[in-house]
């Protein structure tokens, strides 16, 4: 039924272009063209209905990648949309946001660039959106049973999703303001807009499900309550604890959290007024951690008008090519160029950051940094090559630690591992009856794609917990990790 | 007290155990008949047959016991003045007597009882028994075997107390009725057996060789013994369990060949049981069943006979309605004929398979050929009026002088000897006599419907939702509907698929699965062909009569009324017609049930309504009904349909047992078909029609909804039809069954995974040997689709429409499969990194999912702890354990260069064994010791089999099947052919390259063993392998393999096979080679030939683990074909036949084979690894090595299996428990092979040949030759491949003057450089596998008859020749040249199918062709003269595949040439006359010319025109565009 030679006939990958680096820098908006619908539909040819699709495996969602390609391929947007939402409820925050580890895993990628999956995945939901093929699918009759989801990021969706479909009665809690979680406050607009997150929503409150944002558990009610009222609880609150710079003159002004910082752009660009906003226009920024959130703090920067962006990563730049000890179809540290990435800055590599130094206000001016050399595997700084950067506002995206201590801690005494994340089983309970984990809160940071797989597991969990058994889909199980060697 | 069934007396067949079950053996043999037309009986008639039958020796067998043979036998007219001489009593006059012998018990009280049993029973009958003699034998000659079951033989006279019109006793036919029904109640209540008890003929048979026949019954050598006729048979059984009553010949017929449909015919003669009646017989009830439980298919066959004849009808006759020719497709076929043919096929099916019978009735002798001509015949008829037939020429010793005729038996055509009258009745007089007995045309015309006739109905056009609802009701995946049938809608053919299966069988799977699925189809391997229903179409016919069947032994203008369906597979509108079916207004004929229960109520609820299924069908046909329809439509939450095999099976066989099934036709409207192989189950089981209607609703849907363009709703329904119906005659097919009125109800299936009670009750009559689930899990997985059709919560998964499948490709959410991302990716690291941790994760991984339900070993345990474990070290080292490894067959071709290469590096570095596969081998790869590959295929292609490939094989294997397509052929499509490969195969670049589905040389084991004594004088020091694939009855068939001689006996699994294969072949054929294997191991220790064979196993082999299970079920030696490719880089993409592999694997495209990265050196690892795993288990088992673990199956338990929903009914202890054998009985292999080299012709010709083969000078040879002299030249040729390499030596350097009659095989493989000048006639396979050498096949000088008139050689000729010439001065058989690629032939008429296959070479035909001219043919040249077009291929010639055209100036200077040199080999008077005509007889050649080779010749011609390399890329790709490929 495919197109058996595409991958032949047509050998390279071709990708929407972004928007030029001049325009784009001067608006919040996604930095992606339009693209065409014929070259989509080239690309989706391209791929190979593999035997063994790998990308299906590496997608921890199960996404029916091949299927939905060939339909794309065909131009039956109107099934594609239908296979996809099979095992994804977001797709368009995947198709966005996820760093695809199906496209490592393609078999294309074993000798020529994969297939553009993740594009074709987003061309179909939004195809799905405009055409007004994405509807409520409310639960034709209620359960009775009630589940709160504590949490609102994709796991915490997902599960409610999932759960208010198979006719429970959900309701969502949220402790910041809005819904949406690192989805809302995380991720910058160039990257995705808000909007896509809204229309989610409003067909998830057709459906049924319920959201209480600015509710913090533990807080504004505690845990028991909590448990009192529903009868099956999942967290979801994700591992936002972020990793701290233990250098010295870290407690100079200027120095943030990347989260931080990146929550209040987000909010300024959701209309909200921050006060003492911590902006970037007209400093020398630097930003400490190679990884997504810093390039999201880079893209930022460069937006509030930093007259300057350096990015300190500690560790050697990855390769332009997979290396043998990521054998395919394992997912390799690469050099990325994101879109950030192309909007400016400088990215410095083997940077061990000695020490911050601060101006006599206490206001941080610069950062004393050394080369990285490795001693017996450790990363320390080569003496005698340090040198100052100039720095008025430091961004630490340094990784996050787990879910942090909060109030979980003291009411619920659910089990934290070494990790910093909440102790749970394979089928996603915990040691309290009827209470949950899913998403990054149990597994720690990783990708969007994990956190919907978790939430969609978690619900077929809470399903089967509340009902016997369960007809939902568990595409993962709370162990399961990719391949590695 | 029970009557034991006489066929199982005096016996040695064991009963079933283990895997073992007597009802699998097969047999197959050689026949003779003599008879005289003077019209005087003499005893020249008995020596002449009992010579015959000496010179047929090879054609039989001899088992463990070298004294016992198989059997043999005789029949002859009554000896009346011998019998006068030696009987102590008066005989009335010859005529009103008869005559048989009884076997009887050694025991004297035993046997007196019985005699007086038999007695009472004959005066009974109204006869009056004359008395008793005591046979002579001479019991010192035959085997300890033998003699064991040997009865006590005494025969018994009686004449009948009863009186005809006249007043005399009953006397002839009459008698023999009074007979019948003695003898049938002997047998029916005292198990007594008679060979034959007759007025008219007298048999003697038993379990003798066909040397120790006369000596043993000393009668025969009397000269008072006389006849004018005599049949003779020599058996060939594929065990070596001496039963004497299955002997040959029957009563009335011998029968060389094997009745594939046999099952059926068994079934449906039970089911007229009830409505035979006949006033000859009196009340039948006395001696039902007709049909004998436990006989050979030919005795059951010999009892229907005997029952039409006595019924009243003529030998002939009767032979005419059990074996019909082919008449549905002959557009010349007499019309009055072809109405005795419709008509009589609606009072019975065929008896289909290939066969050679001989019968008689004691004054009439005759001989005739199934449709397909797939048995030889051959006759002489002399001056003197004596005429022979044999299954050979030269059987017996006749002066060419006194010849006037040689013939040979055509396909489904009769030779008739009237010895009363003393002539010769042709096939025309005989047959036209039958057509104008009654007006069948007439009472046709009165009485059939036809489907067209019928007004047609309004078209009901479903909804999309309702059809989403019933296809999850019927449980369709969203992969069906994507793999299978958009396929199928948009071709109408069955998709293709590739590199085996991986998943769980039924059984095994822990998700629901259609009942179909437990089904697996049997297919016919070594002791009977597959047909080849593409190239072969003109033989097999899907026409079939639908409705009530009436008293067999009548015949009235109402057994005509049926409907008649050209195609078993009917849409919605054809079925509604027949629903509607009003011979009066009001009234239907059709009475339509639905099989409907209440889910809810589970398992009992379906159970009752099966049970009132049944009721309600006994209603209907109470009522008048005629068809029923069994419905699966209409089905609701509450209402669950009842699987519509279940219905019908459960139906099918309630109505046999109560003897009404004759009385309707049933057809199935069934929403859960959407296979081929669904189809084929449904038919297997007795449906005579199917209407799949929602596969047909469902591709409406999908035209309607635009997800298949380009077609319209109807046409896409017609083409699942078409696929539907192609697809089921292929089934067929592969078990040699060409009619679907003879597949329907054959039960040519076998379930794995259903309880025996379950089977017993529904599917009666079907092998399951390891039991399995019942009614209730059938029903359990029936409710859990149903629940997803109609679920709780609708909208839990809204957006999954179906659910997703993976039976194919794999998916997360599908079957687990063995060969999945992580197995597939650890396997690559462990052995690319060298990490043998990594490659313990993988196999880990692989056992553990085996473990859990995939694999029938993964259910097995080591019983580590029955025996004391040896340190590693005392193991025997990986180098020893890796030399028993092998790869996979698969052929340059399939895979790429690089792969195939990588792989004969990897096995010759570590002393293992790579194989060719059938796709031949470089001379460069060939003689390269690094790089050849030791095993060379011999497969039906033939494809680069020459006398150089043969002599530089270690081993030589024949492939008889494949694991993912048993009894298919393969096919190398087009644009795979890419020059290099053509070169390799003897084909054109750019052409298409096929290979059949049977070896045209192999059409029974006689003839296999035919083959490997070919190879063996090929190539004398290769070991020959057959190799099987997995199925109940594997056994049988391995120890007939054991008696070919065969050195090694590959058995496969069912799931292995890397090559493409449509996908019922994939999933639904074959067993897993754990029952294979044990099943093999059991049965050639019950017959005690294991000693002297080695066995291979293969099919999913991955791990260590698998390795020392199979050696534990018995094999020594070990093959891998998937696993090694992964290690290669193979990531199964599964579309190895689209030639777009894209790791360089399986491809001949240059771009993507540039991407191959495997390594010999991984390949290495990759067995080193598995060797080392398979040592670590040998120490843990106490073994110091792997031989001696060898079928120590005792090491096995199964007490862990995991109990779970559908394992829990399997019995696998026949697998490992089986029969009990002493300690000492070898279970490995201990001894070689007879293989009687010594003995050999050619022995005498390369002494003779000396100067030759040493210093290359001349030598002639002049020596006598007789039918028993086979494969005379290929030994020889062998010497001079050696000696003097791949062109042998100058022409005509050992040039061999032959007088006789040449045994088969003449010339097979012979080199250029030898001449063999045969003077006198050969028989088959002349010049097969022909390498260069020159062979001459002429009339004796002395001869008397017109040669061209005449049969010079027998069928199959010149079969895989490569180069060479042969000059044949007479006729010839069927399948002349098949699969010839670059020979020349000048022959002067030939047979049905000729030059089928054809890739390369000149044929020069100058006399007529039989049928179906150039099938397949897509290279070479062919003239004929007088060509009649209506003779060639249909489809070629309508699709212009095959050019006619006259010759041009060239060609007229080749014919020209070749006619004369004709005529100076052979001295044709034909030639000659030819040459005198001149211009005027090159006129009325017509040259056969396949158009994509003319095309690409003429493309190569213009390319090195215009200086541009012929095998390069521009033209490449102009080839292509030119053939289409």
């Amino acid at each position: 039924m495919v197109n058996p030679r595409g991958f032949i006939t047509a050998p390279e990958r071709e990708v929407p272009a972004r928007r030029p680096v001049p325009l784009r820098l001067m608006d919040w908006k996604e930095v992606y063209e339009q693209g065409d619908q014929a070259v989509l539909r080239r690309q989706a040819g391209r791929c190979m209905d593999c035997g063994v699709p790998f990308c299906h495996q590496g997608c921890p969602l199960g996404n029916l990648i091949p299927e939905w390609n060939d339909l794309t391929w065909r131009g039956e947007g109107r099934q594609a949309i239908e296979r996809l939402h099979a095992t994804n409820n977001f797709p368009e925050f995947t198709g966005k946001l996820c760093p695809a580890p199906c496209e490592s895993s393609c078999v294309l990628g074993i000798n020529q660039p994969a297939v553009t999956i993740k594009q074709v995945e987003a061309s179909i939901i939004e195809q799905a959106w405009n055409n007004g093929w994405v509807q409520p699918a409310p639960p034709e009759r209620l359960t009775g049973k009630t589940v709160a989801v504590v949490g609102s990021g994709p796991a915490g969706l997902a599960a409610a999703q999932q759960l208010t479909r198979v006719g429970h009665t959900v309701a969502v809690f949220e402790k910041e303001d809005r819904i949406g979680g690192l989805l809302r406050y995380g991720i910058p607009d160039f990257k995705m807009e808000k909007h896509h997150i809204d229309a989610r929503l409003t067909q998830m409150q057709a459906e049924g499900t319920r959201f209480r944002a600015g509710v913090e558990i533990g807080v504004d009610i505690t845990w028991a309550e909590l448990r009192t009222r529903y009868d099956a609880v999942v967290i979801a609150t994700g591992a936002p604890q972020a990793r701290d710079a233990a250098i010295p003159g870290r407690d100079a002004l200027g120095i943030h959290y990347a989260m931080e910082y990146l929550t209040q752009s987000n909010r300024v660009q959701a209309g909200d007024q921050v006060v003492e906003q911590i902006s970037a226009e007209g400093k020398h920024v630097v930003v400490l951690g190679g990884g997504d959130t810093g390039a999201d703090c880079i893209g930022t920067a460069h937006r509030q008008g930093a007259l300057s962006v350096t990015n300190l990563a500690i560790g050697v730049q990855p390769p332009n090519e997979r290396s043998e000890a990521q054998p395919w179809p394992m997912q390799p540290t690469l050099f990325e160029v994101q879109s950030a990435h192309e909007e400016g800055g400088e990215r410095v590599y083997l940077a061990s950051t000695v020490e911050f130094l601060s101006n006599e206000a206490g206001e941080v001016r610069a950062l004393r940094v050394a080369e990285t050399e490795y001693l017996d595997g450790r990363r320390v700084p080569k003496a005698g090559t340090e040198r100052e950067i100039p720095a008025d506002l430091v961004l630490l995206a340094l990784g996050f630690t787990g879910v942090g201590r909060t109030t979980l801690d003291d009411q619920l005494a659910l089990p934290f591992n070494g990790s910093g994340t909440l102790g749970r089983h394979a089928d996603f309970t915990t040691g309290e009856t009827g209470i949950f984990v899913a998403g990054d809160a149990g597994r720690g940071a990783s990708l969007i794609v994990w956190a919907i797989a978790e939430g969609r597991a978690a619900a077929a969990a809470v399903d089967t917990y509340l009902q016997g058994s369960s007809e939902l889909p568990a595409p993962v199980r709370a162990t399961d990790r990719p391949f590695a060697i | 007290m029970s009557v034991p069934s006489p066929m199982q007396r005096f016996s040695l067949v064991p009963p079933a155990q283990g895997l073992y079950d007597p009802t699998h053996e097969r047999d197959a043999c050689g026949l003779a008949m003599v008879a005289t037309l003077r019209g005087t009986a003499g005893h020249d008639i008995i020596d002449a047959a009992l010579t015959a039958l000496r010179n047929l020796e090879h054609r039989g067998a001899i088992g463990s016991d070298a004294g016992t043979g198989d059997g043999a036998g005789i029949i002859t007219q009554i000896p009346d003045a011998f019998l006068r001489a030696v009987l102590p009593f008066e005989l009335p006059p010859v005529g009103s007597y008869a005559i048989g012998t009884a076997f009887l018990p050694g025991d004297d009280v035993q046997r007196e009882h019985e005699k007086a049993g038999i007695e009472a029973i004959v005066v009974a009958e109204g006869l009056e028994v004359l008395g008793w003699r005591l046979v002579p034998t001479d019991p010192a000659l035959i085997g300890t075997l033998a003699r064991e079951a040997m009865p006590v033989f005494e025969q018994l006279v009686v004449r009948s107390t009863r009186s005809d019109a006249e007043g005399n006793p009953l006397a002839g036919a009459p008698l023999d009725r009074q007979c019948f029904r003695a003898r049938k109640r002997a047998e029916r209540e005292l198990g007594s057996y008679f060979p034959s008890l007759s007025c008219r003929t007298l048999v003697y048979k038993g379990m003798v060789t066909t040397l120790q026949l006369e000596p043993f019954y000393p009668d025969l050598s009397d000269e008072r013994f006389t006849s004018k006729l005599a049949l003779v048979h020599s058996r060939y059984s594929t065990n070596t369990f001496p039963s004497w009553p299955l002997a040959q010949p029957f009563r009335s017929i011998a029968h060389n060949g094997e009745i594939n449909t046999v099952q059926g015919n068994r079934n449906w003669m039970r089911a007229r049981q009830s409505q035979l009646e006949s006033e000859l017989f009196g009340d039948l009830r006395d001696i039902f069943p007709i049909v004998t439980p436990g006989a050979s298919d030919s005795a059951s066959f010999d009892e229907v006979v005997e029952l039409l004849t006595l019924g009243g009808r003529s030998l002939p006759h009767a032979i005419m309605m059990m074996v019909p020719e082919a008449w549905e497709n002959q557009p010349d076929l007499d019309p009055a004929l072809r109405d005795f043919y419709e008509y009589h096929g609606m009072l019975m099916e065929p008896w289909d398979g290939p066969a050679a019978l001989v019968f008689t009735d004691g004054s009439l002798v005759g001989a005739t050929l199934d449709r397909n001509g797939l048995r030889p015949g051959r006759f002489v008829v002399t001056d003197d009026g004596l005429v022979v037939l044999a299954s050979e020429i030269g059987v017996l010793d006749i002066d060419p002088s006194r010849i006037v005729r040689k013939g040979r038996l055509r396909p489904g055509k009769m030779f008739l000897v009237d010895t009363q009258l003393g002539r010769l009745i042709e096939d025309d007089e005989i047959k036209s006599e039958l057509a104008g007995m009654q007006p069948w045309g007439e009472w046709l015309d009165g009485q059939r419907i036809n489907l067209h006739d019928l007004p047609e109905r309004e078209h009901i056009v479903h909804t999309p939702a309702s059809i989403v609802r019933r296809q999850r009701t019927f449980g369709y995946t969203e992969e069906e509907v994507r793999v299978l049938l958009a396929p199928m809608a948009n071709a109408g053919a069955e998709p293709l698929g590739a590199m085996g299966s991986d998943t769980p069988i039924a059984v095994l799977s822990d998700r629901p699965r259609l009942i179909f699925d437990y089904f697996t189809q049997q297919f016919a391997q070594v002791t009977n062909p597959p047909l080849d229903s593409i190239r072969e179409e003109v033989v097999t016919s899907m026409r079939l009569g639908l409705g009530p069947e009436r008293n067999l032994l009548d015949a009235t203008p109402r057994h005509a009324r049926q409907v008649v369906l050209d195609f078993p597979i009917i849409d919605n509108d054809e079925l509604a017609k027949i629903q509607h079916i009003d011979p009066r207004p009001g009234s239907s004929l059709t009475t339509t049930i639905r099989g409907l229960y209440r889910v809810d109520a589970g398992p009992t609820s379906l159970e009752e309504r099966i049970a009132s299924m049944c009721a309600e069908v006994d209603d209907a046909i109470a009522d008048g009904a005629e068809f029923i329809v069994l419905s699966d439509r209409d089905s609701t939450a509450a209402l669950a349909p009842v699987p519509s095999l279940l219905m019908l099976s459960a139906i099918h066989h309630h109505l046999i047992r109560t003897e009404k099934r004759m009385q309707v036709g049933l057809i199935v409207e069934a929403g859960d078909v959407r296979e081929v192989h669904h189809c084929a189950v449904l038919i297997g089981y007795g449906a005579s029609a199917i209407n799949p209607y929602l596969a047909m609703e469902s591709v409406e849907n999908l035209v309607r909804s635009g997800m298949l363009t380009g077609i319209t709703p109807e046409k896409a329904v017609r083409n699942i039809i078409t696929a539907l119906g192609k697809g089921v005659l292929k089934i067929m097919s592969k078990m040699g069954i060409s009619t679907v009125g003879s597949y329907a109800g054959a039960q040519t299936f076998e379930a794995v995974g259903l309880g025996r009670e379950f089977i017993d009750r529904y599917f009666t009559g079907t092998s399951t040997v390891l039991g399995g689930v019942g009614i209730d899990t059938i029903a359990a997985e029936n409710a859990a689709r149903h629940t997803f059709a109609y679920p709780a919560t609708p909208s839990v998964n809204p957006h999954q429409r179906l659910q997703t499948g993976g039976e194919y490709q794999w998916r997360r959410e599908g079957p687990p499969h063995l060969f999945n991302p992580e197995t597939v990716f650890r396997l690559q690291h462990a052995t690319r990194s060298k990490r043998y941790d990594i490659f313990r994760e993988y196999t880990k991984a692989v056992d553990d999912q085996a473990e859990n339900l995939m694999t029938l070993r993964g259910l097995f345990r080591l019983k580590t702890e029955a025996r004391t474990p040896v340190p590693l070290d005392e193991v025997e080292s990986i180098s020893s354990i890796v030399r028993r490894f092998t790869t996979g067959a698969m052929s340059m071709g399939a895979i790429s260069p690089e792969m195939h290469e990588t792989l004969a590096v990897a096995m010759n570095r570590i002393g293992g064994r790579s194989n060719t596969g059938e796709g031949g081998e470089s001379t460069e790869r060939l003689l390269d010791p690094e790089k050849r590959s030791a095993i060379k295929q011999v497969a039906s292609g033939r494809f680069g089999v020459t006398s150089l490939y043969l002599t530089h094989a270690t081993d030589l294997q024949i492939k008889m099947a494949q694991g993912a397509k048993p009894g298919e052929g393969g096919q190398l499509p087009a644009n795979k052919v890419y020059p290099w490969i053509a070169r390799l195969r003897h084909g054109t670049a750019g052409v298409g390259l096929i290979s059949p589905p049977p070896h045209h040389d192999i059409y029974s084991i006689e003839d296999l063993k035919q083959l490997i004594f070919d190879l063996k004088r090929a190539n004398p020091v290769a070991r020959v392998h057959v190799k099987l694939v997995s199925q109940s009855g594997i056994g049988a068939v391995a120890a007939g393999v054991a008696k070919a001689k065969a050195d090694v006996i590959l058995i496969s699994g069912h799931d292995g096979g890397t090559g493409a294969s449509p996908l019922n072949s994939l999933k639904h054929a074959g067993t897993p080679w754990e029952l294979g294997l044990a099943e093999a191991q059991q049965t050639l220790m019950l017959n005690n030939m294991r000693g002297r064979v080695t066995v291979q196993a293969d099919g999913q082999m991955k791990t260590g683990r698998d390795v020392v299970i199979a050696a534990l079920l018995g094999a020594e030696e070990f093959g891998f074909a998937t696993a090694p490719m992964v290690v290669s880089g193979c990531i199964l993409m599964r579309v190895c036949h689209l030639d777009t592999c894209p790791v360089g694997v399986a491809t001949q495209n240059p771009e993507l084979r540039k991407r191959f990265t495997g390594t010999p050196e991984f390949v290495i690892t990759f067995m080193e690894f598995l060797a080392q795993e398979v040592r670590e288990y040998l120490a843990s088992l106490g073994f110091r090595t792997l031989e001696e673990a060898v079928g120590r199956a005792d090491l096995l338990d199964v007490d862990r299996a995991v109990r779970r929903w559908k394992a829990d009914g399997l019995d696998l202890s026949p697998i490992l428990e089986g029969p009990v054998f002493d300690e000492t009985a070898p279970r490995s292999k201990k001894e070689e092979q007879d293989h009687e080299l010594d003995e050999h012709f050619d022995n005498e010709l390369i002494r003779l040949s000396f100067d030759a083969l040493q210093h290359g000078s001349p030598v002639r040879i002049d020596l006598p030759i007789r039918n028993t002299e086979r494969a005379v030249g290929t030994m020889l040729g062998h010497q001079v491949t050696l000696l003097h390499g791949e062109h042998g030596l100058a022409p005509d350097t050992i040039d061999v003057t032959l007088t006789g009659s040449a045994g088969q095989s003449l010339g097979a493989f012979m080199p250029g450089g030898i001449t063999l000048r045969l003077y006198g006639d050969s028989n088959d396979y002349v010049g097969k596998g022909l390498s260069g050498g020159r062979i001459i096949v002429r009339p004796s000088r002395d001869a008397i008859f017109h040669a061209e008139r005449n049969v010079i050689a027998g069928n199959v000729i010149g079969y895989g020749a490569t180069s060479g010439e042969m000059f044949l001065r007479g006729i010839v058989g069927e399948r002349f040249l098949v699969r010839n690629s670059g020979a020349t032939a000048v022959v002067e008429g030939v047979g049905d199918h000729a030059l089928e296959y054809m890739t390369g070479g000149t044929a020069l035909i100058l006399g007529a062709t039989g049928r179906n001219l150039g099938a397949g043919m897509s290279g070479g040249t062919a003239y004929v003269y007088n060509l009649r077009t209506e003779r060639v291929n249909e489809a070629a010639l309508a699709t212009g595949e095959l050019e006619l055209s006259p010759l041009d100036a060239d060609d007229r200077v080749l014919v020209a040439n070749l006619l004369h040199r004709h005529a100076d080999e052979t001295e044709s008077a034909l030639a000659a006359r030819l040459i005198a005509e001149g211009d005027v007889a090159l006129d009325r050649f017509v040259k056969v010319l396949p158009r994509d080779f003319a095309a690409v010749l003429a493309t190569r011609d213009t390319a090195v025109m215009e200086g541009l390399d012929p095998d390069g890329d521009v033209v490449w790709g102009r080839i292509l565009e030119a053939t289409g490929g």
